[in-house]
């Protein structure tokens, strides 16, 4: 499949392909953290989480329009302060969630995935009765819109490297909080030893509340950023779930780093495959190749390793 | 003790369940339905083989599959194909650029059949397909998985993936698959035409018929020293392997059963509907077949059954009258089955209607009572699963 291109020809393609990808590794990055934190912590598979992740991009859709009919000075920074509003009702519903649900389910992780699946349902219908079954978009700023020329040949557009900037942020700010702060390390206690950790005084049910509305927070940052590289439906959550998941399990469960690792590893092949082959077959090669080394290395990337 | 002689066994308390279920599909509701409408129960009863393979792979030997979609598209592609060639002959598609192969190829300018459908001219063949197929591809699934010890909640996001890529796959090779369209117009088998009423109505007990022959099956497995293996693993598969019982075996070994039982249902589904397309096997169809198998009773294969139609029949009952109301209802219904009644209709059934049933016949404390119990719904005191 190389034949046909020169060295130099090959060069630029990757390069092109790569700044491609790196959008998609954005995404993956973004969605996968907050799965990654949730299912480490508590084994729990959160099938709704694209819904929640939409919920962030209607929460930024309304907000723009608010800004945008309401505050029209200062519509340059709305993002900021939709980006925090969709933080803040994600993580509250997540929290409802876990406590209407999740937590009664915490024994019985394969039900779990069942009962969140229905939840996904419902809030999927939900969307398309409120906002319409149609995508909507947001009017960007105007200092997000144009793109940096680098070379000739090669341009990033700035919503994109925004987006990027953002998940690298989110990344590195969720490394602080649970590696670096008092309250991660609960967290990391109650990972490796839940017993022991209740037994030395951490309220495990309380610091299993937080994480899960952690994850769902940052699903609906998520969700804020995916608005300013594409519109959003009801069902644009489900698109993205399975591939993430797959994110999560092929970058190792517990380690945020390997979830990073395997985002990024996933987004390259399959955006530089793209180039070469049709889009459904560069996915496809992309999945089975995971699902292969899956079955070879069931503990993922970068296992953690806990002595249970 | 059972299976002392069939007759016996008939009017034992089990017996009389599977009566009534085959009084039901066999006398009463042709009596009742329209040819259309009895041709929609024959498509839900396809998918109850699918329910009755879970509760066996899920329910018994704890191995949840969000993947069955692909055994059952499978087994129905197969089937498709066939009829399809069937269908493509050389005078009937005279008008395309190359006569003799199905017409979604021909539009997507592919000159020359596929080997892999080359097999399909032969009835037989397609027959033997339609379980093989699904088996083998279980098979490596789970030989990789369950080998590497591999379970639980990864090989459920394992098999959703097999879904999704097979969907993916089908939708992208057009020329081969019939993409997103599927496989369509499918008219005869063996010179049979299959879109009268009558051969939908011969079609419907084919398929009952079929779906009592795979009740058995399973009955015989479940009931059999390797039944009480399964469940046993699911309980303490630790214990079991120390035991010296090569688990990852047994679970290859059901969950190979459970597509096989998947293919034959996809089979006939694709006969009695008289297409195939790839929303059939991906991620959405294959976890709701789960809610069909949660809502009977996971432990239970005749729940399985009656969830399957019960299920399929709200979700035509409601897109016909409130579609915007039909996922709220199907969200509820996985919340309400896990969250409220695990055991599904089953488990309330043995609850509440068993007792009721006790005193009526006054068999409460007759010796068999609590075995059948136990066929009906396996052990339902072993509450956690997973």
């Amino acid at each position: 499949m190389f034949a046909d291109y020169s060295t130099t020809e090959l060069m630029s393609i990757f390069a092109m392909q790569g700044f491609a990808g790196l959008s998609l590794f954005s995404v993956f990055v973004l969605m996968a953290m907050g799965l990654a934190i949730i299912f480490g912590q508590m084994g729990v598979i959160n099938m709704a989480h694209g819904e929640f992740m939409i919920l962030g991009a209607y929460t930024t859709y309304l907000t723009a329009n608010l800004f945008e009919n309401y505050l029209p000075g200062l519509f340059a920074g709305y993002f900021f302060v939709a980006m925090l509003l969709a933080f803040l009702f994600s993580a509250a519903l997540g929290a409802f969630v876990e406590w209407a649900m999740v937590r009664h389910l915490y024994r019985r992780p394969l039900d779990t995935l069942l009962a969140t699946w229905g939840l996904s349902l419902i809030m999927q219908q939900a969307y398309r009765s409120i906002f319409g079954a149609r995508e909507v978009g947001v009017e960007l700023p105007q200092w997000m819109m144009g793109a940096f020329q680098v070379t000739d040949l090669v341009q990033i557009p700035i919503n994109g490297l925004f987006v990027m900037i953002i998940a690298l942020s989110i990344a590195l700010a969720v490394y602080l909080l649970m590696f670096r702060s008092g309250w991660g390390r609960k967290v990391r206690a109650v990972v490796q030893n839940r017993p022991m950790a209740e037994a030395v005084g951490i309220n495990t049910a309380g610091v299993d509340r937080a994480t899960f509305a952690l994850g769902c927070g940052i699903a609906g940052v998520a969700g804020s950023a995916f608005t300013m590289i594409g519109s959003t439906g009801p069902s644009s959550g489900q698109a993205y779930i399975v591939d993430t998941f797959l994110v999560v399990v092929f970058g190792g469960a517990q380690s945020l780093i390997g979830t990073i690792v395997s985002a990024f590893t996933i987004s390259q092949s399959q955006s530089t495959m793209e180039f070469f082959l049709s889009g459904s077959m560069a996915k496809v090669l992309t999945l089975l190749t995971v699902v292969i080394i899956l079955m070879l290395r069931p503990e993922g990337l970068m296992a953690l390793k806990v002595r249970r | 003790m059972k299976n002392s002689s069939p007759v016996k066994w008939l009017v034992s308390r089990e017996g009389l369940y599977y009566l009534a279920l085959a009084v039901l599909l066999v006398l009463v509701l042709p009596a009742l339905l329209d040819s259309f409408r009895l041709n929609m129960v024959g498509k839900y009863l396809t998918y109850a083989f699918v329910a009755v393979g879970l509760v066996m792979c899920w329910g018994k030997a704890g191995i949840l599959s969000l993947g069955q979609g692909v055994f059952f598209g499978l087994g129905g592609y197969c089937m498709a194909m066939f009829l399809k060639l069937e269908a493509s002959t050389p005078e009937a598609t005279a008008q395309q650029s190359t006569p003799g192969i199905p017409d979604f190829m021909d539009w997507n300018q592919v000159t020359e059949l596929p080997w892999f459908w080359e097999p399909f001219h032969s009835f037989s063949f397609t027959l033997l397909a339609v379980i093989a197929v699904p088996m083998i591809l279980a098979f490596i699934i789970g030989v990789a998985m369950f080998k590497r010890r591999v379970g639980g909640v990864y090989f459920a996001i394992i098999t959703q993936a097999i879904a999704s890529i097979l969907t993916i796959l089908i939708i992208g090779q057009q020329g081969y698959t019939g993409g997103v369209n599927g496989i369509t117009d499918l008219q005869t088998l063996l010179g049979w035409n299959i879109r009268t009423d009558e051969a939908k109505t011969t079609l419907y007990f084919v398929c009952v018929a079929m779906l009592f022959l795979c009740l058995f099956v399973a009955r015989y497995v479940q009931n059999s020293k390797f039944g009480r293996i399964l469940v046993a693993m699911r309980d303490q598969e630790n214990r079991v392997r120390f035991s010296g019982y090569d688990v990852a075996s047994f679970k290859v070994f059901i969950f190979c059963l459970a597509a096989a039982f998947a293919g034959i249902g996809g089979a006939l589904f694709t006969l009695q509907v008289g297409f195939m397309s790839p929303s059939f096997v991906g991620i959405v169809p294959s976890i709701e077949m789960v809610v069909f198998c949660a809502l009977g009773g996971r432990y239970s294969l005749l729940g399985g059954v009656y969830g399957a139609l019960l299920v399929n029949a709200a979700k035509s009952g409601f897109s016909e009258s409130f579609p915007e109301l039909w996922p709220y209802a199907m969200g509820a219904l996985f919340i309400g089955v896990v969250l409220a009644f695990p055991n599904g209709l089953a488990g309330l059934y043995q609850r509440y209607v068993m007792p009721l049933e006790d005193r009526l016949f006054k068999r409460g404390k007759s010796g068999d009572a609590g075995n059948d119990d136990a066929a009906l719904s396996g052990s339902l005191g072993a509450e956690k699963s997973s």
